[in-house]
């Protein structure tokens, strides 16, 4: 373990460490979304059952998973800030809030524009989408508790607890489909394995890699403006280049 | 006891107290939270009686029968032990096939028929090309056809795909 | 009643305006924000501290 973390987990060193990170994940995302999309539209065959509309898999599913993991990650932040007064935990809890919620609607947008010609209705008060649109408005409620308290350290501490207590949420929203009955379709991707053509999934595969590493480029953004706003009275943020200039 | 220690025993309380509060509550609204009752269930008489409702399960093969003014269907819902006659007037969905899911939302009527208001297709998490379906559907009829005596696959929700 | 005619006449038009294009939308004013918020905080920031060396 040569390398310091703790060292990291300050604003000062992360700050610049993050903008030196952007890059390599913002590339290689759009290229990947570029082979997504090319595989996903040119390779993968028509589905026997659905035709062309199933295409809409591909942004669907992974919007759907990275919205969960998103909430896990903002909520694991969050738990962090909270017990150990970290504060840098709190502030990539805020950061990664927005996109999470982004990719929460991407789902439930693409989900009505599938289930309209397949299942015949855009939207039915089923347990999975049920549980999703909380997930949603947990987050909006994460960012507006936040944003409505003005002392940046107590926002942080109540919106934790929402963000913890909400987490519930995410396991309720996984299972769904397994223990009630649903007119959503079971998991496609299981922990034993995928019932899907090869090419189907690795146009999936490639889209999901590609949100993930759009997600995380666009949270270290983020968090950038976080610190610069929060620590705008400090001494190493008046001695930063782009300060100065 | 450090501070930190006790913000963290704190916090898998609350997760804890809060799991379990939903859970119980889940648990208690189980029957509200599923969609769908099945043909078992309104046979056992645990579907509500004089109100609308839903109820899921297959389209049994052979069973769409569509009357002359070219809207209305008949057909028959099956969980594999117990079946329903539905009546529908108005347009289906794509994927309302025989031997597929399908969840309907009406009331009952006298004589154990369902007059539905709207007819939902469910899918199943398989996706393959047209080819592979075939295939798929050829081998499960030779291997039908090898073991006659057997029952046929009785559901397409799972067939071992891929 | 005509769009469900539209869509199945169309289905990968449907599928990219519907879906995909909605999606990049999201991306992009996405991106936007987080652009647009990052040179807001180094206005005030500079201001704060020009206003602190005066």
């Amino acid at each position: 373990m040569a390398i310091n973390w703790f060292k990291y987990s300050a604003p000062t060193t992360f700050y610049g460490l993050a903008g030196k990170l952007i890059p390599w994940f913002a590339i290689p995302a759009a290229i990947l979304f570029a082979v997504g999309l090319y595989i996903g539209f040119a390779v993968a065959p028509m589905d026997a059952q659905q035709g062309e509309f199933y295409r809409i898999i591909f942004i669907h599913v992974p919007a759907s998973m990275l919205s969960m993991f998103l909430y896990m990650v903002m909520a694991g932040y969050a738990a962090l800030g909270l017990i150990f007064n970290t504060r840098l935990s709190s502030m990539m809890a805020s950061a990664v809030a927005p996109t999470g919620a982004l990719f929460a609607f991407i789902s439930l947008w693409t989900g009505a524009l599938w289930g309209k010609p397949m299942w015949g209705a855009w939207w039915v008060w089923d347990a999975r989408m049920t549980s999703e649109l909380i997930l949603l408005f947990l987050y909006l409620g994460f960012i507006a508790l936040h944003a409505s308290i003005d002392d940046p350290r107590r926002a942080d501490r109540a919106s934790a607890l929402l963000a913890i207590v909400g987490s519930v949420n995410v396991p309720i929203i996984y299972f769904s489909v397994k223990w009630w009955n649903t007119l959503h379709q079971g998991s496609t991707i299981k922990f034993s394995g995928t019932s899907m053509h090869i090419a189907m999934q690795q146009a999936m595969f490639t889209m999901l890699a590609a949100c993930w590493l759009y997600a995380i480029a666009v949270t270290l953004a983020r968090v950038r403006s976080i610190i610069l706003e929060r620590e705008r009275h400090t001494k190493w943020i008046a001695e930063l280049a782009e300060v100065r200039s | 006891m450090k501070p930190r220690q006790k913000r963290f025993l704190y916090i898998v309380i609350a997760i804890a107290a809060v799991g379990i509060a939903v859970g119980l509550v889940l648990n208690a609204l189980k029957d509200n939270v599923s969609l769908y009752f099945t043909p078992t269930q309104v046979y056992n008489k645990e579907a509500p009686e004089g109100r609308s409702f839903r109820i899921g399960g297959l389209v049994e093969e052979g069973s769409i029968k569509r009357e002359a003014d070219g809207l209305t269907v008949n057909f028959v819902i099956t969980d594999l032990h117990k079946t329903l006659p539905v009546v529908y007037k108005g347009i289906l969905p794509d994927l309302f096939k025989e031997g597929k899911g399908v969840v309907v939302q009406g009331k009952m009527e006298a004589g154990g028929l369902m007059r539905a208001d709207e007819v939902l297709a469910k899918h199943d998490e398989n996706y393959m090309p047209p080819e592979a379906a075939d295939a798929l559907k050829k081998a499960e009829t030779a291997a039908a056809a090898a073991n006659s005596s057997s029952a046929a696959s009785p559901s397409s929700g799972t067939p071992g795909a891929q | 009643m005509s769009l469900d005619i539209w869509m199945r006449e169309n289905p990968l038009t449907y599928v990219w305006i519907g879906s995909y294009a909605v999606a990049m939308l999201v991306f992009v004013i996405e991106i936007a924000m987080v652009r647009h918020k990052r040179t807001l905080t180094l206005q005030q920031v500079r201001l704060i501290h020009q206003a602190e060396e005066e």
